[in-house]
């Protein structure tokens, strides 16, 4: 099994902080995994995407030009990205600020509303992880007791106390693709 | 391997901590896209605590070098990195090292030129590592990795190397390779060799006050002709051993292929996708990936061009590598170059285009 993931955004949404907790968890279980940021003068607002493969197999290129799933969180990003998904592939996107929706009807779009769920759990910065609990409802990647793990080691521990509140946000996720 | 041996990180930042677990003893740099995470993360590990490490942003990149020539001078494991731009700024001092035989080591993790060019991958500085792009007769030994592993794995490799043959080694890296996160097993841990240990292994160092022997210079200058040819000659031989002896390569699914692409580093990685790709297509495809890109895989090319109907050399720059693959081919099969360059990098996709572009009957 591969999986070849396109997360992008703004800069500041937590994007590659999202796609570096996945790969770190996919670690955790034994898989292979690669992530490769769109690198460049970033800044908050601008864009930002990171491309991340999980694999039971080697995996060759860090760079791919078409996705088995895309994960999009702002209109220029759905612009770019929504054309490279693969047939039968997933698009799972933020409904906030999208003025025009996915038009694909060959592949499975889920929208999600992160953005007003994040507002709903007085937890804004909750938002990436929201979106990360949506993305292993739909492919559950990794164990999210693996996630939760490695949330502890990647944050630094003066940040332990935000684990409930991720955990939280990881599940309300989840949660929301499980009522659609 | 325990599971916790395994880590996830970028290669920039792979290369830094393997730097302080093979007894680097100094580090002297300057920042520049998209390296900057090694003298980032050596600064937030501070190793000056822990083994003894320096490390020193400099003022400038000809600083670095120099600051290299001194500590490789008197026989301390010192290494700089930077990215083209930064490399061009240091080519004086990297003859200096070669023409004086101070071991050094040298990384480059490339973006886009000429100039100051794009903060991009790109691979557009093989000649400058490969030709060098100082002056006179001399080269340096390059590695180029193609993973996070081969980042941290080639800085003692680079050092053996460079203390052996008292030669500077660079790692040739790029963009990709220094900014993409993998699974990586760091090296254990090796002392930074004693100030006894250097007397014993370098007798050649400066290292101050040395009574039992006659002082040591190291200089790149010699004004007599007859000396400087004899110092060339005495170095043409030390390429020539490292030509016989230091070449690296790897190759996957060449036994039965007609057709090779020869890639290094990141391009290899995309090669590798596109040649699982085309298997599946049965299109008889292989690779050759150089790991040292001096000294060349030459005869191994030569030996490989025998049985291919054609060879792609695939580079994320205009088509310099594709130069030493015609001299090692000689004509006996077609040679083709694909690459792309401003810092955009070609997909799997566009190299089974760009093969079936040049390779029409496929």
């Amino acid at each position: 099994m591969t999986q070849e993931i396109i997360i992008s955004g703004f800069g500041g949404q937590g994007v590659l902080s999202m796609g570096k907790i996945l790969a770190y968890s996919a670690l955790m279980e034994g898989k292979e995994v690669s992530w490769m940021p769109a690198y460049g003068p970033e800044q908050r607002g601008g864009t930002a995407n990171v491309t991340v493969i999980v694999s039971d197999e080697r995996i060759s290129s860090p760079i791919v030009s078409t996705f088995d799933t895309a994960v999009i969180l702002n209109q220029p990003s759905l612009d770019r990205f929504e054309s490279t998904v693969k047939p039968g592939g997933t698009l799972i996107y933020d409904g906030y600020g999208i003025s025009q929706p996915p038009r694909r009807t060959d592949i499975t779009v889920y929208r999600i509303d992160a953005m007003d769920a994040a507002a709903e759990l007085g937890n804004a910065k909750g938002f990436n992880m929201i979106v990360l609990g949506a993305l292993l409802k739909v492919h559950p990647l990794v164990r999210i007791d693996n996630v939760l793990q490695a949330l502890r080691k990647t944050l630094p521990e003066r940040h332990h106390h935000l684990l409930p509140a991720n955990e939280e946000a990881l599940r309300k996720g989840m949660s929301i693709i499980e009522q659609q | 391997m325990a599971q916790s041996d395994i880590l996830l990180m970028k290669g920039n930042e792979a290369i830094a901590h393997a730097a302080i677990r093979c007894g680097c003893d100094g580090y002297f740099g300057y920042p520049i896209t998209p390296q900057s995470e090694i003298l980032e993360t050596l600064a937030s590990e501070k190793p000056w605590e822990t083994t003894g490490m320096v490390v020193l942003q400099a003022e400038s990149e000809v600083a670095s070098i120099n600051m290299l020539y001194g500590g490789g001078g008197a026989g301390k494991r010192v290494m700089t990195s930077s990215s083209s731009p930064g490399i061009a700024l240091m080519q004086e001092g990297i003859t200096y090292l070669a023409g004086a035989e101070i071991p050094a080591l040298i990384v480059n993790v490339q973006r886009g030129g000429p100039g100051l060019g794009t903060i991009q991958p790109s691979q557009g500085d093989y000649f400058q590592a490969t030709r060098g792009g100082g002056n006179g007769d001399y080269q340096v030994i390059v590695l180029a990795p193609a993973s996070v592993q081969e980042m941290a794995d080639f800085v003692d490799k680079a050092f053996t190397l460079a203390f052996r043959y008292r030669i500077p080694v660079m790692i040739l890296a790029d963009g990709i390779i220094g900014q993409m996160m993998e699974k990586v097993v760091l090296p254990p841990f090796k002392p930074r060799r004693t100030e006894e240990e250097i007397r014993r292994d370098c007798p050649w160092a400066t290292i101050g006050r040395t009574p039992d022997r006659k002082p040591n210079i190291l200089t790149s200058l010699e004004l007599r002709p007859e000396a400087m040819e004899q110092h060339n000659l005495h170095l043409q031989a030390k390429y020539r051993d490292i030509e016989a002896c230091e070449v690296l390569y790897e190759e996957e699914q060449t036994a039965d292929a007609r057709y090779l692409i020869v890639a290094f580093g990141s391009a290899a990685r995309i090669a590798q996708k596109a040649i699982d790709i085309m298997r599946g297509q049965d299109i008889a495809v292989g690779l050759l990936r150089p790991v040292t890109l001096w000294p060349f895989p030459t005869e191994r090319v030569r030996q490989l061009s025998t049985q291919m109907k054609g060879i792609l050399s695939f580079e994320i720059n205009a088509g310099q590598m594709v130069q030493d693959i015609r001299l090692a081919v000689e004509g006996r099969t077609r040679v083709a170059h694909y690459g792309k360059m401003g810092g955009i990098v070609p997909t799997p996709d566009e190299v089974i285009t760009a093969m079936h572009t040049e390779f029409t009957e496929l």
